[in-house]
């Protein structure tokens, strides 16, 4: 046996290690952000070939209210990320009383995004008669990519906040480790990233200048 | 020394836990390996009457009646009946049989014993992964009982056929609408699979087992998980945009103006080829997920039968992350004949030439393994030999279909057919053949009985071969595929024979199989009982009991020191060393 160690010892591969000191769970989250990303990058390629190859897309979207509003909801999105990062910070530091505040905060600004987009929603719906399947513009696509896009990603958004509200009450109840919080970050980080492509694209490219 | 990663879980008490939803990584591949098994006994019913049908359009078979009233009304099948079998004989077999069983059935039980781990690294989810997978073909299978019956528009799913409902077609309302919800079903279960079978490769390996001296089987399904990873992702999204074209009536992938059955769509703005685009970049991966799992075991039997180290290891590794990442490239050679710019096609057809290179590696490789061997001619080492021949055979017919010029006239016709059935189909099968027969011992201490396993082969082997080689030649006169009924075109008169032949030759092939069940099943309990290392192979999983215990090494954390195939080394006491014997 010890010689079988003193070979082994030689061999680049030591066992019981996680490469690049990234654990199995974060390992499988930054995979499963990949596969997300090819499903998101899927989808806006999708809106990207219907887009040019429609002679006169729809640019509804004027700067007062529609892009300002957009603005807050991305500004609530953008502030989510920063208290995750407080609640990851906080919890390195083994701070579970914080991180628990940190992640409360996350959720509320999650739910925030969620309510504001929601009223954009009911108001294109309802005042500007937009649906997934039609609109006075003659370019039925701008409903469907609009909401299929922005759909998937609020579905992204809500299973992120049932996530981060099952992590908070782990860590309140003393359970559940740093990496937990830290991939769990990871996940929300990532739906903050694909709103950080759809903005640009759904939103600014649209705004009637 | 480091402790294991993976915490393990306790062993299993209950008939539930233990063989139902169990953890255990073991129990999950066989449950993979009986769904694809029943999976391919129903697909290749389907693939019975669709022959059937082809050669005697006009009988009348109450059986038929029966099982589809509407269907076959009389017992005389439709057309749009022959199409929904052709659909479900598609997705059935690449689905849950090609993707099935070389990845998650044998990928599962074997990939953590050949590494040296307890188990997988997310064992729930693992489980989880099977019983979406199962979920999935329920749905799948239900779609066959729906009103309309199942689905027209292949495995493919083209639309607009695909996209219109009801309107295009029995089989198009519901029926389509369970296909799309079953393959998004399972392109949720593929993700879960993936991301297992990668972070165990990469995390969980035992001391000692660099990268560099994993068993090629567990390349080929790092890189096939790899590939599943990114492909399944994209068709999710094609997924749900083609069902929110027919629930929600969006137009993603439906033009202006479209008429179908003397009525005008409501939908707008769309394309089909969209479609096209996004399936086939799922799609291609998707060949190389059936195939690269079958090139593994062919690789590890090629080489231990032959008691010589597989010729150029390295090579062979490059190979299969060169097959993988070029196979995200050529997407668009499904499509020269969508309109597709020549010079967009000339650069497609340019890359999928490039896949003939680390594909030409492997097959010289093989065969390099081979000479000069003392080949042991077991059962399992002849479906590795099978699996070489299909794949040569197959792969020259993929040189042809890769050229635009020659795909004009190829495209839609039986060429395509026996093309992709000799590579992807009945290759990769051959591969799961011998991998039965290579691995039962192990699973289940018991041999397969070699002498109906190579009463098995040869007729097997004569029989695919009957099946598929004439396709090419009806190819190449013309006749097109995906029709139900050939006996009203004046052209194809003369190849009706052809046809009667290839029929029966299906028959005969599928009655053939009986063998192997019955084989399969009377082995697992009077089978020869068989040593720990029946065929003085070196990798992990012949270092443990048969059938190995359920944390696989007893609590011990085996230590490599060889490469996975040292065979014949001069001056070694026996013609092998095993990976964990001392250095």
């Amino acid at each position: 046996m010890a010689d079988a160690e003193a070979i082994a010892v030689q061999s680049v591969w030591r066992g019981g290690e996680h490469p690049y000191s990234i654990g199995s769970k974060k390992l499988g989250m930054w995979l499963f952000i990949i596969s997300d990303a090819l499903t998101f990058s899927a989808l806006l390629m999708a809106y990207t070939y219907v887009r040019l190859s429609t002679p006169d897309w729809p640019k509804p979207f004027i700067f007062n209210p529609s892009i300002i509003f957009s603005t807050i909801m991305t500004v609530c999105l953008l502030s989510s990320s920063l208290t995750m990062v407080m609640a990851v910070h906080s919890m390195n530091h083994g701070n579970r009383g914080a991180t628990v505040k940190w992640i409360l905060a996350t959720m509320v600004f999650g739910l925030g995004f969620v309510g504001l987009h929601l009223t954009e929603w009911l108001k294109l719906i309802y005042t500007e008669h937009v649906t997934i399947f039609s609109n006075e513009w003659g370019v039925p696509l701008f409903g469907g990519t609009f909401f299929a896009l922005t759909g998937l990603h609020m579905t992204h958004v809500i299973i992120g906040v049932i996530y981060l509200g099952i992590i908070a009450f782990a860590v309140g109840r003393g359970k559940f480790k740093y990496e937990d919080v830290e991939v769990s970050g990871l996940y929300w980080h990532f739906v903050d990233l694909v709103w950080m492509f759809i903005f640009p694209l759904v939103y600014l490219m649209s705004a009637r200048i | 020394m480091s402790s294991p990663v993976v915490a393990a879980h306790g062993a299993p008490k209950g008939f539930i836990r233990r063989y139902i939803f169990s953890l255990d990584h073991k129990v999950i591949g066989i449950q993979y390996y009986f769904l694809a098994v029943f999976s391919v006994f129903l697909g290749m019913a389907l693939s019975v009457l669709m022959r059937f049908h082809l050669v005697y359009p006009d009988a009348k078979v109450s059986l038929f009646e029966k099982l589809w009233p509407t269907g076959a009304p009389g017992g005389i099948m439709t057309p749009e009946l022959y199409l929904s079998l052709m659909t479900m004989h598609g997705t059935i077999m690449v689905f849950f049989v090609l993707t099935t069983a070389p990845q998650s059935g044998f990928g599962n039980y074997f990939l953590p014993i050949q590494i040296g781990a307890e188990d997988m690294a997310f064992p729930v989810l693992n489980m989880l992964s099977f019983w979406t997978t199962f979920l999935a073909l329920v749905v799948m299978v239900a779609a066959f009982f729906v009103p309309g019956g199942a689905p027209l528009s292949g495995w493919t799913a083209y639309p607009p056929l695909s996209a219109v409902g009801q309107l295009s077609g029995p089989g198009e309302g519901l029926g389509q609408t369970f296909w799309i919800i079953s393959i998004a079903i399972f392109c949720g279960a593929s993700l879960m699979g993936a991301i297992n079978f990668i972070a165990t490769t990469i995390d969980l390996r035992a001391r000692g087992l660099s990268l560099m001296r994993m068993p090629l089987t567990c390349w080929s399904w790092l890189v096939t998980a790899i590939l599943g990873l990114l492909g399944f992702a994209v068709l999710l999204a094609a997924g749900v945009l083609l069902l929110l074209d027919r629930l929600a009536g969006t137009s993603f992938f439906l033009p202006a103006g479209l008429l179908v059955n003397d009525q005008i769509l409501n939908h707008k703005g769309g394309s089909p080829l969209l479609w096209q685009h996004l399936f086939w970049f799922f799609g291609h991966p998707e060949v190389y997920i059936a195939i690269l799992p079958g090139m593994g075991v062919a690789s590890q039997l090629l080489s231990t039968f032959s008691r010589k180290p597989i010729f150029g290891y390295r090579a062979m590794v490059y190979a299969i992350l060169g097959i993988g990442f070029l196979g995200f490239f050529v997407w668009g050679h499904h499509m020269f004949m969508s309109g597709m710019n020549p010079y967009s096609a000339f650069a497609f057809s340019v890359l999928t030439m490039s896949i003939g290179v680390p594909s030409a590696i492997k097959t010289f490789n093989w065969i390099g393994t081979l000479w000069g061997g003392r080949i042991r001619f077991t059962t399992a080492m002849l479906f590795a030999l099978g699996f070489v021949s299909l794949f040569v055979t197959g792969g020259i017919s993929g040189i042809f279909l890769g050229q635009p010029a020659l795909d004009l006239y190829f495209h839609d016709t039986y060429f395509v057919v026996g093309h992709f059935h000799m590579i992807m189909g009945v290759a990769a099968i051959f591969g799961m053949f011998a991998g039965t027969f290579y691995w039962f011992p192990k699973v289940t201490g018991r041999f397969m009985n070699e002498t109906l396993g190579k009463i098995h082969f040869y007729l097997t082997f004569l029989g695919v071969y009957a099946i598929f080689t004439p396709m090419h030649y009806l190819g190449i006169s013309g006749n097109p595929r995906r029709y139900a009924d050939f006996t009203n075109f004046d052209f194809l008169g003369k190849l009706l024979p052809i046809h009667t032949f290839m029929t029966h030759a299906a028959f005969f092939t599928a009655a053939v199989q009986l063998i192997f069940v019955f084989n399969l099943f009377w082995s697992i309990k009077k089978g020869k009982p068989a040593p720990m290392n029946p065929w003085d192979a070196t990798t992990l999983e012949w270092t443990v009991p048969s059938p190995p215990p359920h944390d696989n090494f007893a609590g011990k954390h085996p230590v490599v020191n060889h490469g996975p195939y040292e065979y014949s080394v001069p001056g070694a006491a026996r013609d092998f060393i095993m990976q964990s014997d001392p250095a």
